[in-house]
């Protein structure tokens, strides 16, 4: 096919990639930014496709079964699994970028030398590094995420001189296999598995050393490095919509990433480094001694609480994903609406295990989202609520991130729901949150518990109102 | 130590400053020794056996409780005792301790009699109003009584019900009440009204008291002016004259409107403001009632007489000074158990010795004369119910700044170090790879300029289509599929599978929740 013709349909892609992701960020344009991905994502394929000489029936093959398998992953994943899904399918990104980068090295048909042979061995051995970190990352992620291994975070001692030995030995490899592949073409496969090998141990290490509350953080950040991937690949490629594409997804999860950070009030750099929650562990044993009582109160009890006030505020966390308590949520929610009572939720920016996971779950209920309000939004008009309701979070309504200087979580922005009239916090039991810091929330004069699980006690709520 | 309670002498006093079930614990508790004079508790409902019966040692002779006590407990301040033909302070001897309402700042020559007899003197009225010293508060005690008499009095002197009936005689309107002053005591009759059935509104300059006035049920009066009426410790303050006549306008419209006015504007130290004038009080309808609280301090109606009930254009002004005493057995309960968590607070070990110590912010308030020494008025307390505001926003300004200021260095040395990075890539790298590298270094600002006004709700459904996208890996792989070598064919199409599943996943599933977020 003529070259002119590939650029531009390359060209038409990337602008449409750029529209998509300037749609995803408003409601009423999300949807045609979706399309305008699909369309995008069709002309390069199509474009490129009709490059292609031989083994056609693999190609078709290997794009039918892979695209039914999403399409089934896509349809059948609950809400609530959302964050699994991503993070499972960033490390697909990943694991393509190994292959992609191999299958590259060992292409006959190299025409570079010099410099340009240098520059392109680095930029090959980049893209496998990067993929293959988030590769291994994502695997973890998706296991912490999914509860098969522990969320807490894994602390090796010395792994900061750990991370930066391995840091040291790749570039040392890295030096090897371009000397190498200088020596004779062919030459240098060894390095580069010993490499693949170091950087699939740092992406579990590096993931496994972070805590359940910076899953968020983690799931954004993975999707910047499947980018990098694809831009590193590009540049091994000398292709312009790999490159720009990489970039775009890379930069768009990065800053997806500071702004979680931002919102939980931590450096980027201490959350990669991880062990959150374990640090400051004395000082939150030493508060608990003098916490006071809770008050817990029955279904019934809460319903009348509710059926008596003008102004409710929803406060979801990630105990309403594992209940599946949307749908009920939005039952009670319809009910007291219809009542006139003002019934509105109020999300943090890191309720839930993904950025914007308490979004997703509240949209398949149907909650309309003009109900739906960000932190920013409510906090100031807490002293007007007469009751909030806290379903299954926790760490997200601590004062003590207020009022605690040595709390882990201090100067985290937290919803002050505390300074409404009542607050009802739904939870299993008494346990901390994911940053495993006791919360005064529960202790305080105006905080009400409703003890059980949020689907089932919710349920009980509003048979009672 | 002896704690005695004597009668108390006021014409028309019925309190007594304490009952036989707080005498027993005195006694039982606190380790004191308890006389009262025969016959105190009589008006009050507490006859002689009762208390002789809880331990108390009943004395006939009021100048043995003067003369034998260490305590003396008394309601109202020292006065002339027309039994013993002597004035009550000339009773009490050196290092008694006297505890009574004394009203200091009304009565300076009492305080220097006390001080002449080289007695200690706490005065119930001078408590802090702090939390701690709540249960003490005797104020609020008397407040809360005189509230609720005041509705009953206003009841007695209306012709008519204060609920609203439909009954086969007729349809009875419901009365409409205006309280003034929504302290202790305007609250407490906004209760007391509101329980009989009434329609009530109340008025009060200190805006912050509109949440506990609806929380009662009743209307909050509000004026369309700006300004601030919340003194220290809780009371009112005195209002700029444009309030005030906004003021009076509201309550002219409202007299025409409303069957009972109860008043309980007080400022203390200063006489009660005049709210409501003779105009007001003709405008009113006949039978309408008026009940000033404030009457001892000069009352907020013009026309109140202290003391006595008149009637003014047809409408009853109620003037009684003496509302607590009007309901004896509650209020004789409520302040004789203010004594008791008083002297709790004196009497730490429980031993039946009572300590003046200034370190207690309580005590220390209400000590106004201490072994002669007059020690009124206390030092301010140091805690106030409202904290003043003023004061908290410069303070996080400043720390905003200080945190900002010195955060421009670290930008500045990375942008350095990248700056120098980039300057030594171009120096050794071909121009290949700088046009591939000026398409990257572009691709990364467009992605930050388009991604960074992100609706937070959009988080996820961008990540999995980021994620979709990130998948045009999938052209590396098709790029590759063609070769001849079978290793790197079978790489490629390895490839090709996964990014599909990617893609395919990736798309439906964010359309899938698209779908779903709907107005």
């Amino acid at each position: 096919m003529n070259p002119g013709i590939v650029t531009v349909s390359y060209i038409g892609a990337t602008i449409l990639f750029i529209l998509a992701l300037g749609g995803l960020s408003n409601q009423e344009t999300a949807r045609r930014g979706n399309m305008y991905g699909i369309i995008g994502m069709f002309i390069a394929l199509a474009a490129t496709i009709a490059g292609v000489t031989g083994n056609i029936g693999i190609l078709i093959g290997g794009l039918l079964i892979g695209g039914s398998v999403g399409l089934v992953l896509a349809k059948r994943v609950q809400m609530t699994e959302m964050p699994e899904l991503v993070a499972i399918l960033h490390s697909l990104v990943g694991l393509a970028a190994v292959l992609v980068g191999f299958a590259n090295f060992m292409d006959p048909v190299s025409h570079h030398t010099g410099i340009e042979l240098t520059i392109h061995d680095i930029e090959t051995y980049l893209g496998i590094l990067i993929g293959a970190v988030t590769f291994s990352g994502s695997i973890i992620a998706f296991g912490k995420l999914s509860g098969k291994i522990t969320g807490n975070p894994m602390l090796i001692p010395g792994r900061h001189w750990l991370n930066l030995g391995l840091l040291l030995i790749t570039i040392y490899v890295c030096k090897m296999f371009v000397d190498q592949s200088a020596a004779g073409h062919g030459e240098g496969l060894i390095p580069l598995l010993i490499m693949t090998g170091i950087a699939l141990l740092f992406g579990i290490h590096m993931v496994m050393a972070i805590g359940g509350a910076d899953m968020p953080v983690v799931v954004s950040m993975l999707n910047s490095y499947s980018g990098w991937a694809a831009a590193a690949t590009g540049f091994m490629l000398s292709n312009d919509l790999l490159i720009v594409t990489g970039a775009l997804v890379g930069s768009s999860g990065a800053i997806l990433s500071y702004i979680m950070c931002r919102a939980m009030n931590r450096k980027f750099l201490s959350v990669i480094a991880g062990g959150f929650g374990t640090t400051s562990g004395s000082s939150a044993a030493a508060a608990e001694g003098e916490q006071g009582e809770v008050v817990a109160l029955d279904p019934h009890e809460v319903a009348q609480l509710l059926n008596d006030s003008k102004e409710i505020m929803i406060i979801p966390g990630y105990g309403m994903a594992v209940a599946q308590a949307q749908h009920i949520v939005y039952e009670i929610t319809k009910a007291l609406r219809a009542k006139k009572i003002n019934v509105r939720f109020g999300i943090h920016p890191v309720a839930g295990r993904m950025p914007g996971h308490m979004n997703v779950l509240l949209a398949e209920a149907r909650v309309p989202y003009d109900i739906v309000y960000e932190m920013d939004e409510i906090n100031d008009d807490f002293p007007n609520i007469d009751v909030s309701i806290v379903i299954g979070a926790n760490d997200i309504v601590n004062p003590s991130a207020q009022t605690d200087p040595n709390s882990p979580i201090a100067g985290m922005p937290v919803l002050e729901c505390w300074k409404g009239q009542t607050t009802i916090v739904l939870k299993r039991s008494m346990a901390t949150g994911y940053a495993g810091v006791q919360n005064p929330l529960f202790f305080k004069e105006n905080t009400r518990m409703l003890f059980g699980d949020a689907g089932k006690s919710l349920d009980a709520v509003f048979k009672s109102l | 130590m002896k704690i005695g309670i004597p009668k108390e002498v006021h014409a028309g006093e019925r309190r007594v400053a304490t009952t036989p079930e707080v005498a027993g614990q005195l006694i039982k508790k606190l380790g004191f020794e308890v006389a009262i004079q025969s016959g105190a508790g009589v008006a009050a409902n507490f006859g002689d056996s009762a208390y002789a019966e809880a331990g108390v040692t009943v004395v006939g002779d009021a100048k043995a409780i003067w003369d034998n006590s260490d305590i003396i407990l008394k309601v109202r301040a020292p006065e002339f005792n027309p039994e013993l033909k002597s004035e009550e302070v000339d009773l009490l001897h050196e290092n008694q301790i006297l505890i009574t309402f004394l009203w200091p700042a009304q009565n300076p020559d009492l305080l220097k009699k006390l001080s002449e007899k080289k007695v200690t003197a706490l005065a119930m009225d001078s408590i802090p109003r702090i939390s701690r010293a709540q249960k003490m508060d005797a104020l609020s005690s008397m407040a809360n009584i005189a509230g609720y008499r005041a509705v009953v009095e206003a009841a007695q002197h209306f012709g008519r019900f204060f609920t609203g009936q439909i009954t086969a005689a007729g349809k009875i309107p419901p009365a409409k009440v205006m309280v003034i002053g929504a302290g202790v005591a305007g609250l407490s009759a906004i209760g007391a009204a509101n329980s009989m059935g009434a329609i009530v509104r109340a008025f009060d300059t200190r805006p912050e008291v509109k949440e506990q006035v609806e929380s009662m049920d009743a209307e909050f009066l509000e004026l369309e002016f700006e300004e601030e009426g919340s003194g220290t410790g809780g009371y009112a303050k005195v209002m700029s004259k444009e309030f005030i006549e906004a003021e009076m306008a509201l309550f002219a419209e409202q007299a025409k409107e409303v069957d009972i006015i109860i008043t309980t504007a007080l400022i203390p130290g200063k006489p009660a403001p005049e709210l409501i004038l003779e105009d007001m009080v003709k405008s009113m309808k006949d039978g309408s009632v008026i009940v000033d609280l404030a009457a001892e301090q000069g009352g907020n109606c013009k026309l109140t007489q202290a003391g006595q009930v008149v009637q003014v254009h047809g409408v009853s002004i109620i003037g009684y000074t003496d509302l607590p005493s009007r309901l004896p057995t509650q209020s004789s309960q409520l302040y004789g158990t203010n004594l008791r968590h008083l002297l709790t607070d004196m009497c730490p070990e429980k031993d039946g010795k009572v300590v003046v110590n200034f370190e207690d912010e309580v005590v220390r308030g209400a000590t106004v004369v201490k072994n002669g020494e007059i020690t009124w008025p206390p030092p301010e307390p140091k805690l106030s119910a409202a904290p003043p505001k003023p004061a908290e926003e410069p303070a996080s300004e400043l720390v905003v700044e200080t945190e900002e200021k010195p955060s421009w260095l670290g930008p500045a040395i990375s942008l350095g170090i990248g700056g120098l990075a980039l300057f030594g890539l171009g120096a050794v790298a071909p121009a290949s790879f700088m046009a591939h590298f000026t398409v990257f270094v572009l691709a990364c600002f467009v992605g930050y300029m388009v991604i960074w006004n992100v609706s937070p709700a959009l988080h996820t459904p961008l990540m999995s289509v980021t994620n979709a996208i990130s998948s045009i890996i999938i052209i590396g792989a098709l790029l590759q599929i063609s070769s001849g070598e079978k290793i790197i064919m079978w790489l490629a199409g390895l490839a090709v599978l996964i990014t599909a599943i990617n893609i395919a996943g990736g798309f439906a599933v964010t359309r899938r929740m698209l779908e779903m977020f709907r107005k």
